[in-house]
């Protein structure tokens, strides 16, 4: 009896580190498929127009929830900031507020976010079912590879749409916080600006906040690709490849951002 | 959808994507007014700065005239070293006071100059000689109770 129990803690024990070594072979795996990435772009930038396409899918069609949630976003950064600071008396500071935070934390994470579930999950889909299809092994046997003619493209779009995307979700949720603070409020505009400009600083602030979607941009794109290339070829491996790519891009978003954050803003003030 | 009109909403996704960044950082991070800004140096010793940050404003009676550029400590006389980049359009006396205030109850610790009568100006690299420091709040409240403390009690006979 206490052999069968040692059995049984044995398995569990056996079943935690065979979790472990996949989860790392899986990283190790990823990273491969970003360098035979990066190996085969020359390739996919010499027909430009296929990577042009993917901004499109990527970003010009994020655009309406992009510029909408950014816009709520700031509104309500504006609402709930002006609640707390007008009791110490300097509501004046809410620029300051809504800027630091859209410029610092919101924009990136927030519009990485939605990023990876609007567009993450349709690079997965599309490239899940191509490959449920048979499309890329046909590919293969025409000689084109899959990895400059699809993948590539749809990572360098996901890359170049994610930090103007971000950007723009920081000025909708500016332009926010002004609609509510100035027009609604009725905060002095001058004071509004002025504060925000004296407190945000380019380099510290806004050019890490961009460094910062860069990154979110590659983690998603790359999640996105390598679940969709390796997602078993059924229709239930490419809806489970969909799900898994929000998921996991979600968490490493969040867990890049407190990374990032720890380096970036340690030392500040 | 054919690839004109496909380049053209790249296109346009781009430029306002980059127009977004722009906004940032000349209205949100006022990148031109900060950094190059003309004036000249000014110097001034306090004994306590407080809370006083590099880029606070310097004030005149109320409006912002410059910016304090950076802060250290003089090692053999041991009181902070200010130095504030001023706005080219404004000069100070010489007898002018430099003191260190706060905007507000727990607001933002700024330079304010006080011009004095002299007919002679401030130049670039000058020292204010006339400083106040700022005020500590600790301080203040140790003295208060202090000098509570060591007052005989209301109501007591002397």
């Amino acid at each position: 009896m206490p052999a069968d129990a040692l059995g049984m803690v044995g398995n569990r024990i056996r079943a935690i580190g065979a979790s472990a070594i996949g989860a790392i072979a899986r990283l190790g795996h990823a990273s491969r498929f970003l360098i035979a990435i990066l190996v085969h772009s020359p390739g996919a930038f010499r027909r430009l127009h296929l990577t042009i396409r993917e901004i499109y899918f990527a970003g010009v069609l994020s655009l309406v929830i992009i510029l909408v949630s950014g816009l709520f976003v700031g509104m309500v950064l504006a609402l709930q900031g002006y609640d707390v600071l007008v009791r110490y008396g300097s509501a004046e500071s809410l620029g300051v507020l809504v800027a630091l935070s859209l410029v610092r934390e919101m924009g990136p994470v927030v519009a990485g976010l939605l990023f990876a579930s609007r567009a993450g999950s349709a690079i997965t889909a599309e490239i899940g079912l191509m490959k449920a299809t048979e499309q890329l092994s046909a590919m293969e046997m025409m000689a084109v590879d899959p990895l400059a003619r699809v993948v590539a493209p749809r990572f360098w779009g996901g890359v170049i749409s994610m930090p103007l995307v971000a950007a723009l979700f920081s000025t909708m949720g500016v332009y926010g916080g002004y609609l509510v603070g100035v027009r609604l409020i009725g905060i002095d505009a001058g004071s509004f600006w002025g504060q925000m400009q004296s407190a945000v600083d380019f380099r510290q602030d806004i050019v890490n906040g961009i460094i910062k979607s860069v990154v979110f941009g590659v983690a998603v794109s790359l999640i996105a690709v390598f679940e969709g290339y390796y997602s078993k070829p059924t229709a239930e491996g490419v809806s489970s490849a969909t799900t898994r790519t929000v998921v996991v891009s979600s968490l490493a978003i969040l867990a890049l951002d407190f990374v990032l954050t720890v380096f970036m803003f340690r030392g500040v003030r | 959808m054919s690839r004109s009109t496909l380049d053209l909403w790249v296109g346009i996704f781009v430029t306002i994507g980059l127009g977004a960044i722009l906004f940032l950082a000349l209205k949100v991070g006022n990148l031109l007014t900060v950094g190059n800004t003309p004036g000249y140096r000014l110097e001034a010793n306090f004994d306590n700065i407080g809370g006083l940050k590099v880029r606070a404003p310097v004030k005149a009676a109320g409006v912002v005239v410059g910016r304090v550029e950076d802060i250290r400590l003089d090692p053999k006389m041991y009181v902070a070293v200010v130095n504030m980049r001023i706005d080219q359009a404004y000069t100070f006396s010489k007898d002018s006071i430099a003191a260190i205030n706060t905007s507000g109850l727990l607001g933002e610790q700024y330079v304010s100059v006080d011009s004095g009568g002299d007919t002679t100006m401030l130049k670039d690299g000058d020292r204010i000689a006339h400083t106040q420091s700022a005020v500590v709040i600790e301080k203040l409240i140790s003295q208060f109770l202090f000098d509570k403390a060591s007052a005989p009690p209301a109501g007591a006979k002397p």
